[in-house]
């Protein structure tokens, strides 16, 4: 906890990007109950209708205590212009009921967090198919959140395994490994993430997606760790208290993983923190490119795809680039928070 | 120097080597090989199926493949491109242009804006001027490439002021040289720039760090204390010395602008590698995919090459190691 009050006093922008990225990822984790509408709900008669703007005084100038939408009507559907309908007063509720869904899969409940009793709410608007933006911005959030954390999981128990091992016992171990590191480290990694996602068809279920993107994320990532990891090592193992448990004679997995490993912890957090970005950004981007989540499945990757290429659509309805700016935010809260703990735990700074 | 360049060059073979092995590798993870769409196909006989594969060694063991295929890569022969039915090193001579041209407008770009504003943060460094700039610079590390590039798009197409997609316009048949040059430029323009943005911040944060370290040094305090103007400390002592580290950094960052050219291509419609990788993948053309692989790490490894020789000229601690 004390790493939380340093940064709360060192690094106040570092501080407040923590409580972003903890409200980020409560949103993904609640997002049955948050979101108004299911993320493959489809209201036909209103395709990329713009974001409903929430009101508190109607036409006549009178103020509402609760505060109301009003309904979007499409007018000419070839050009996708819609009409407020002023006449019509449609009242936000708290927990309102809707269609049954199972909260965290687990508990099935028909009242979410808010929602409108008649007439609809797109707090973003809706796409080409008249789903949610919204709603579909926080089950998105689960898989492009959730992969962060699990491919940097995995490439850290990879580099730390790999770059560990090579900086411990140096030699020809150490050249062999690194010289691994750096053929994979002098592929672009744009290039090396298509070339792995050609090796498997394109047709999976969407759970096979999830772990092969997971796979090939953690496959490009781990060299550099490794690298950094095996640096560490190499100056850790020449510290006393490693050759006093090698005097001792402990064995030698036992002194990697219970003496130099601990000992790097601090750096490592920082360096999670910081290659967390890298990994949304690669599923957003295999997604994007239609070889990652496919649809009706949302993540914030897979949501912009529609904009490649199709200028009708970008420049009519901007909001559809929101998704965009939810991966900006994580990867921008990220990045200050890493910068923050780096500059908290480096004991120059105390 | 001579020694120093060819040792590098040494260095080099193997890691070549062995990226050749991981592409080989990938194909022959892929089910599948080469010929199992091409005997799909009716026009094909299978007599020149089987004489295909006795030119790639199909029917020899792995090891004895993967020399087949190394030997058949020595002499461009990358295979068939199975969904244009061209050879693909045709079809990468097309698009590798267009990215080296992409990637080095841009990298220039960056360059030529980023070292300034770098030395400029690092002077006012703690002053308003600074943190403005550095607030921008982490703005632009974190915006993905990719939103960075539809932002663009939806910016120009409420204004018009440059052309999309494409590498030429319609009148480019009829136009000089000097005009088609132009042209090329014009179209270069939005891709280029989208990539320079992208990758501004990382460098002026790199050159400030690097500026800073050089100004508080001591040989820059003994040449304050021997009045040495300013401005002659600032660039013939601390650039020189904060520049060095940038040049070791230019090798990394090719690799990162080299990913970024391929998502910004396939984005703003430049026909280069990126879209032809894409469209490999899409197709399952594992041998284009494959080439343009090996031909990415090639890029990467002739740019590294050019920054170690860089930094040999410009620092003569490392030519006379």
């Amino acid at each position: 906890m004390n790493i939380f009050v340093r940064l709360r006093k060192r690094n106040f922008i570092s501080y407040i990007s923590l409580y972003i990225i903890i409200f980020l990822y409560s949103l993904a984790i609640l997002a049955d109950f948050i979101s108004p509408y299911p993320y493959n709900k489809q209201f036909r008669d209103t395709p990329l209708c713009p974001p409903t703007k929430i009101n508190f005084f109607d036409k006549n100038g009178k103020f509402h205590l609760r505060p109301f939408v009003y309904e979007y009507k499409l007018v000419n559907p070839s050009l996708n212009k819609y009409e407020i309908d002023r006449n019509k007063i449609c009242p936000i509720y708290f927990f309102v009921k809707g269609e049954r869904r199972k909260i965290l899969g687990l508990f099935p409940s028909r009242r979410y967090l808010f929602g409108v009793k008649e007439g609809k709410i797109f707090l973003f608007g809706t796409d080409m198919h008249g789903r949610d933006i919204f709603s579909r911005v926080l089950y998105g959030a689960r898989i492009s959140l959730s992969i962060g954390i699990i491919g940097v999981l995995i490439s850290f128990f990879l580099g730390f395994l790999i770059g560990g091992i090579s900086g411990y016992f140096g030699g020809k171990i150490d050249n062999v490994l690194m010289r691994l590191v750096e053929i994979f480290m002098m592929f672009p990694s744009f290039y090396l993430m298509l070339a792995l996602r050609a090796v498997f068809p394109l047709n999976l279920s969407s759970f096979q997606v999830y772990l092969l993107i997971v796979i090939i994320l953690s496959l490009i990532g781990w060299a550099g760790l490794a690298r950094i990891i095996r640096g560490m090592v190499l100056s850790i193992k020449e510290e006393e208290y490693v050759l006093s448990a090698k005097a001792l004679g402990i064995p030698t997995f036992r002194i990697i993983f219970r003496h130099i490993i601990p000992n790097t912890f601090s750096y490592s957090i920082t360096a999670i923190t910081l290659s967390i970005p890298g990994y949304i950004l690669g599923e957003s981007t295999l997604s994007l490119l239609g070889l990652g989540i496919q649809e009706p499945y949302p993540s914030w990757g897979n949501m912009l795809s529609v904009c490649i290429g199709n200028l009708r659509i970008l420049s009519n309805a901007p909001w559809m680039l929101i998704p965009g700016f939810f991966i900006f935010l994580t990867i921008i809260c990220f990045n200050f928070l890493g910068d923050g703990l780096r500059d908290v735990c480096d004991p120059k700074n105390w | 120097m001579k020694r120093y360049i060819l040792n590098r060059l040494f260095q080099f073979i193997p890691l070549l080597i062995g990226m050749t092995f991981i592409s080989f590798l990938i194909i022959q993870l892929s089910p599948g090989d080469y010929f199992t769409q091409l005997k799909m196909n009716p026009e094909i006989s299978p007599e020149t199926i089987e004489k295909m594969r006795k030119v790639f060694g199909l029917d020899k063991n792995i090891v004895v493949q993967y020399f087949y295929w190394l030997k058949n890569v020595f002499t461009f022969n990358l295979g068939v491109s199975f969904s244009y039915h061209v050879p693909v090193s045709y079809l990468i001579k097309i698009r590798l242009k267009n990215t080296i041209s992409l990637s080095i407008f841009s990298i220039f770009l960056t360059w030529i804006i980023s070292i300034p504003l770098g030395i400029y943060g690092a002077i006012k460094n703690k002053r308003w001027e600074e943190k403005i700039l550095s607030f921008i610079a982490y703005i632009g590390i974190s915006i993905p490439s990719f939103f960075l590039a539809m932002l663009f798009i939806f910016f120009i197409s409420k204004t018009a002021i440059l052309p999309l997609g494409g590498t030429t316009s319609i009148f480019y048949k009829g136009a000089t040289p000097f005009e088609r040059f132009i042209d090329y430029l014009k179209h270069l323009l939005v891709p280029g720039l989208i990539l320079t943005l992208s990758g501004i911040g990382s460098l002026y944060r790199l050159m400030k760090n690097n500026f800073l370290e050089a100004i508080n040094s001591p040989y820059i305090f003994t040449a304050y204390a021997k009045g040495i103007p300013t401005w002659k400390i600032y660039f013939k002592h601390a650039l020189r010395n904060a520049i060095n580290p940038m040049i070791t950094i230019f090798g990394y960052e090719l690799s990162g602008i080299l990913s970024g050219a391929g998502l910004v291509e396939i984005i703003t419609g430049w026909p280069g590698m990126g879209r032809l990788v894409l469209e490999g993948v899409l197709s399952f053309d594992l041998y284009l995919v494959m080439a343009s692989l090996l031909i990415g790490g090639i890029l990467l490894i002739l740019g590294n090459l050019f920054a170690d020789i860089l930094l040999a000229l410009v620092d003569p601690r490392v030519r006379f190691k």
